[in-house]
């Protein structure tokens, strides 16, 4: 099932959450909707769910505008945070609800839902459990009972709110590569938010970065990790440090030193340089590097990581070498970046600067790449 | 030596939150003597009382046409209001816990007010409204209906004192429970009245039971708006509480207790009754956040 979502805005008494989105989901596609508490991304969920409804703008499943179909008729399957399992009803009848409370001409008989409750108790891997009730369970297993209850409805759509926020960090893995293999298996379009980016790279096909109510950024994981569109979406998926440069003429100024850095394309005036720590050479010769002075080292698993205080404004970045790379590294360092990228200044990119408006104010989807000047150096 | 060294810190071993001695024994016999006095001697003295003629003198009394009258009364009256109740208290709740509207903490107020209002208040209120001299009073008149005086009116009565204790006993329930279950129902696609047969009432069953066992004891002892609107006619008008009052006033002491001593059986009934369903079902109330 295809689902576009298009110039959808929403609007709650006080605060608006989202500002015209637009999002394309192709059948099949198993999608991460990732972004900060706030971001708006639990309420595009809902949106498609039909728990709310758009303020403007419209959501189609196919080619049939589904905005003012409500819930019950969208015919969705959604997995709640906490699950949201019926306290008082067997893991069986959990799973059979949504097929014992269909109107009388529709409904299997008595038996069928109880196959139908075993089969999905065995794809969940649950078999065995039919008598339990929900506080007899743990984590992970209410979580797949969750599921199978909203598998149950041979959902069109299946949305999952925060699948793995309430497990703890071993069960989350498990179940994050098991939600991957069954996905694989049964093919339904997926759609699940979260505010874990690690889950998000690696569970989805497409990531789609959200902030402040906006689309900032829709790829594969490896497109908004390599390619990251906005300020935004670089210093939040992970490890970045900034430093405030000049642009001129396609050249790169730190204070008054030039850096060896082409800024082609990117107009003259203040901007942001932003790097890995791991993206960055050690080097001997300081013209055109960042020099900085080490204010800190940590030992971290395989790497070896440094603290550097750059220019007269002291601008922190940090810089991560292997561990096996021995070579003394203290006191003035210099550094070249081996990948990076430039933004100029006065791009939208913390919570702090709403009042930021981005060049054009168009919908979320728009590639914003080509727009923001961002440069890439050829590796 | 050693043994010598660990006496005193036996002696002072105690929880960091107990009390001495003395304090405990004070505290505790502070608590029994008022709930002998207060409590106990009370409802033993109604029993007694009730049997001082022994059991033919309290079978009798029971038994009077008048008695009997009440108790029939009294009932009906309990049924007919819980089960307004019941309907009121669950809709009010429903709307107040699980919805936002304008006007909700008033409608909460609202709920609230027969608590804060006087019983006698009520009863003068549901007069004025419907008596001989009151707004629909000539109306319902002419249409040969009779509310003041007659059974309507005490059930009216009974209704307004009791409303709050189902929609109290509910709300605070409702709202901590959210509407999660509420929304998994509908993307199940369960209609609402499905929604709410199936998960909103078995989420709520027990305080639902404490509310109308509550609602229900306290419509069958209330006296101040009752006394206002029965005209206290005997055989027809008097709910037991108001024949207890009579016979008392009448020096009828033994039949007055008898009475009394039935509707004290009630409370004592409804405690047990309470304390059973939380000794069988401790585990599944706990699980659904009751009481």
């Amino acid at each position: 099932m295809d689902i576009r979502i298009a110039n959808v805005r929403k609007e709650f008494e006080r605060y608006p959450a989202l500002h015209g989105v637009s999002l394309d989901i192709r059948s099949g596609e198993l999608i991460a909707l990732l972004g900060p508490s706030g971001s708006g991304k639990t309420t595009l969920l809902r949106l498609i769910a039909g728990l709310e409804h758009p303020s403007a703008g419209a959501i189609y499943f196919g080619n049939e505008d589904a905005s003012h179909k409500s819930v019950q008729e969208r015919n969705v399957g959604f997995v709640f945070q906490h699950y949201a399992l019926f306290k008082h009803l067997t893991v069986e009848n959990n799973i059979g609800f949504g097929l014992k409370v269909r109107p009388r001409k529709d409904r299997p008989s008595r038996a069928e839902i109880r196959r139908r409750a075993s089969e999905l108790l065995d794809l969940v891997q649950l078999s065995g459990l039919e008598r339990r009730f929900p506080a007899q369970l743990s984590g992970g297993q209410r979580q797949r009972v969750a599921l199978a209850r909203a598998l149950a409805i041979e959902p069109r759509v299946l949305l999952l709110d925060e699948p793995f926020g309430a497990l703890d960090a071993q069960v989350r893995r498990d179940l994050r590569r098991w939600l991957r293999e069954l996905h694989d298996k049964i093919g339904h379009t997926t759609v699940f938010v979260t505010h874990d980016q690690e889950e998000a790279m690696e569970l989805a096909d497409r990531v789609v970065v959200m902030s402040q109510g906006r689309i900032e950024q829709v790829g594969t994981p490896d497109e908004v990790y390599d390619q990251p569109s906005s300020p935004f979406v670089f210093s939040f998926i992970g490890e970045s440090s900034e430093l405030p440069v000049t642009v001129c003429q396609g050249k790169v100024w730190l204070d008054d030193r030039p850096l060896s850095v082409p800024a082609d394309g990117v107009p003259d005036g203040p901007a942001r340089l932003f790097l890995r720590p791991h993206d960055v050479t050690v080097v001997n010769e300081s013209v055109g590097a960042i020099v900085g002075v080490v204010t800190a080292t940590h030992r971290n698993a395989g790497l070896r990581r440094f603290d550097l205080a750059v220019g007269g404004a002291h601008h922190r970045i940090e810089i991560a070498l292997p561990a096996a790379d021995s070579r003394d590294v203290s006191g003035r360092v210099a550094v070249l970046p081996r990948r990076w990228r430039i933004y100029p200044a006065g791009e939208r990119y913390s919570k702090s600067q709403t009042d930021v408006v981005r060049g054009g104010g168009a919908s979320g989807s728009v590639p914003i790449s080509g727009r923001t000047g961002a440069h890439e150096p050829a590796a | 030596m050693a043994v010598d060294a660990l006496q005193p810190a036996t002696a002072h071993a105690r929880a960091a939150t107990g009390e001495t001695v003395g304090v405990r024994i004070a505290l505790i016999a502070v608590a029994l003597v008022f709930f002998g006095l207060f409590v106990f001697l009370p409802l033993v003295v109604v029993f007694l009382e009730a049997f001082q003629t022994g059991v033919q003198g309290f079978i009798a009394a029971v038994t009077n046409p008048d008695a009997l009258s009440a108790i029939r009364l009294t009932l009906i009256v309990a049924a007919v209001s819980v089960s307004a109740n019941l309907v009121f208290g669950v809709a009010a709740a429903w709307a107040i816990a699980k919805f936002e509207f304008r006007g909700k903490s008033f409608l909460v107020t609202l709920v609230d007010l027969p608590f804060s209002v006087s019983p006698v208040i009520a009863g003068l209120v549901y007069v004025l409204l419907f008596g001989a001299q009151g707004y629909f009073g000539p109306w319902l008149k002419d249409n040969g209906i009779a509310i003041i005086f007659a059974l309507p009116g005490i059930a009216l009565a009974t209704i307004f004192v009791t409303f709050p204790f189902v929609a109290r006993e509910l709300i605070p329930l409702m709202q901590e429970q959210g509407t999660g279950d509420e929304e998994a129902a509908l993307s199940l696609g369960a209609s609402g009245f499905k929604t709410f047969l199936f998960v909103t009432l078995p989420n709520v069953k027990w305080a639902l039971l404490y509310g109308v066992l509550l609602c229900n004891a306290r419509a069958m002892g209330e006296f101040g708006a009752v006394a206002v609107v029965s005209g206290k006619i005997r055989g027809q008008t008097n709910t037991m509480p108001l024949q207890v009052e009579i016979l008392y006033n009448e020096y009828a002491f033994t039949a007055a207790f008898a009475v009394a001593s039935l509707l004290a059986l009630l409370a004592l009934v409804t405690l047990a009754l309470k304390t059973l369903l939380e000794w069988r079902f401790g585990d599944e109330i706990a699980a659904t956040n009751g009481h």
